[in-house]
Parts: structure tokens; sequence; C-alpha cells
């Protein structure tokens, strides 16, 4: 019993391995292959990073409003007005777009949406925030259909705490209120 | 006009900068803008006033405005 039990095995394995041994092999290669292929992750190199965030702040600078260069600076965020003057946008760094109405404030829908550059992997996919936050803004004043097309649209409340979104909308109001009142930056 | 694009790690870089109402330049110019469409870039210009400032996607070197100042080139938007 014992010996028939041991040969069926054997015969089993055998014939598994004949069987499968081919293709295991071959995957456990490219699996070998492809982690020897990757690049090593860019390092994080805090001084690069604050440097790239003050050009591209530079460039955001000439290039939107006063307004709302002084919004991101002092708010951390940028409300972007469309052609639509009914709703507009909580526009974060790398986090989704946020769409409201101007007038309730109520919260409309959560887009999704990245900007990554994958032409050097070296210096990784991200952007500085201040050229994510530009890109945004470009996009949604050059063509709001694309980039709402691209986005994947969800309720509110998907990545960005509604709590935060509403918080962040009254100070957005203060910040409006004392803003005529100091001197432009 | 100045060809500057954003970058991680970088901010932004210029890339090429000329006028494009002379020949040699013009040619620089376009050359650079085709090679960053190919590396699969937008491109924005920068238009309007300071109160009102807005930008304008283009496709080809031929619908950027002569006196524009800039083009900004920046990686296409993926949904997230």
């Amino acid at each position: 019993m014992n010996l028939a039990v041991a040969i069926t095995t054997v015969v089993v394995v055998a014939l598994a391995a004949i069987g499968f041994g081919p293709a295991l092999v071959r995957r456990a290669r490219r699996r070998l292959h492809a982690r020897r292929a990757e690049p090593p992750p860019p390092r994080y190199d805090p001084g690069r990073e604050r440097r790239a965030e003050r050009g591209a702040r530079e460039l955001m600078r000439s290039i939107v409003s006063p307004e709302e260069y002084e919004m991101y600076v002092e708010l951390g965020f940028m409300s972007v007005n469309v052609a639509d003057g009914r709703y507009a946008y909580l526009v974060y760094p790398h986090r989704p777009i946020l769409a409201y109405d101007v007038e309730t404030g109520e919260l409309l829908s959560e887009y999704c949406v990245v900007f990554p550059d994958r032409t050097e992997p070296a210096l990784g996919e991200r952007l500085p925030d201040a050229d994510d936050v530009l890109a945004k803004w470009m996009s949604l004043r050059g063509s709001e259909r694309e980039l709402i097309a691209v986005a994947n649209m969800h309720m509110p409340g998907r990545q960005i705490d509604p709590a935060q979104a509403r918080r962040d909308l009254a100070r957005l109001r203060e910040w409006r209120r004392v803003r005529p009142h100091r001197a432009p930056a | 006009m100045r060809l500057v694009r954003m970058k991680p790690g970088h901010g932004d870089v210029l890339l090429a900068e000329g006028d494009p109402d002379v020949a040699v330049d013009e040619e620089r110019l376009v050359a650079e803008f085709r090679r960053q469409l190919e590396l699969g870039m937008q491109a924005a210009v920068p238009v309007g006033n300071g109160l009102r400032p807005e930008a304008r996607l283009v496709r080809d070197f031929s619908e950027v405005p002569r006196d524009a100042e800039r083009v900004v080139f920046f990686p296409p938007a993926a949904g997230g």
C-alpha cells in the first residue's frame, strides 16, 4: 500500500515537473530580469526639492493672477474660476481637484487627475507642488472639458475629506475678506 | 520667445529661446517644440493681462501667437 502511494507521488511530481517546470523557470527568469532592469528609486533630496519648488513658484507667479499666487502661497491651494461662473475648483498640489458651488459652497465632485513625468525616471515622476497646481490651472483655463474628460470623477469625499474642504472654503472666504486691506505681496 | 518645461526635481527648465521672426531662431524653436510633443508633453501659452490671465493649449507651433513670450510644456494629464 505504502509502496503504491510512494510510486503515485513520484509519478505525479515527475509529471508536474515536466508539465509546469519550463513555465515556472521562464517566469522566475522574467521576474529576475525585470528586477535587474528597474532603475533605482530616485533618492529624495530635500535641498533639490526646495529649489525646485522655489523655481516652480516663480513660474507660477509670472503666469497666474497676483490673487491666485498669493492664495497658493498663503493657503496652500488655489481656487480656480472657469468660464461658467457658477462653480469653481479647489486645486491642491498632488491631490484631486474639487468642484464647488460658488454661491452656496456646496461640494459638487472630486476629479482625480495626475501629471506624471516619466521621461527621466532618475528624477522621479512627481512635479514640484507649484508646478502641479500650475499644470492644473493651465489645463482648466486652457481646456476644462479635456481635463475633466481625462480625470476620474467621484463624489466628494473619496480622497479629500469634505470637512477639510469646507474649512478651506471658510479660510478662503476670510482670506478674501481681509485681502483688499493688505499691502500687495 | 522662450520655451520652458516643468520638470521633477528642477522647477522650470529653459529649453530654447529666440525670435520667431528670425529664420534660424524659428527653426530651432520649432524643432524643440516638436521634440517636446514627441516626448508626450502638452504645450500651453500664457495669455491675457495680469488681472485675468488665461492659458491656451496648443498642438502645433503655428498655433503659438508670434508675440507670445513663453510656451510652457508639462506632462499630459492622466486619471488618478
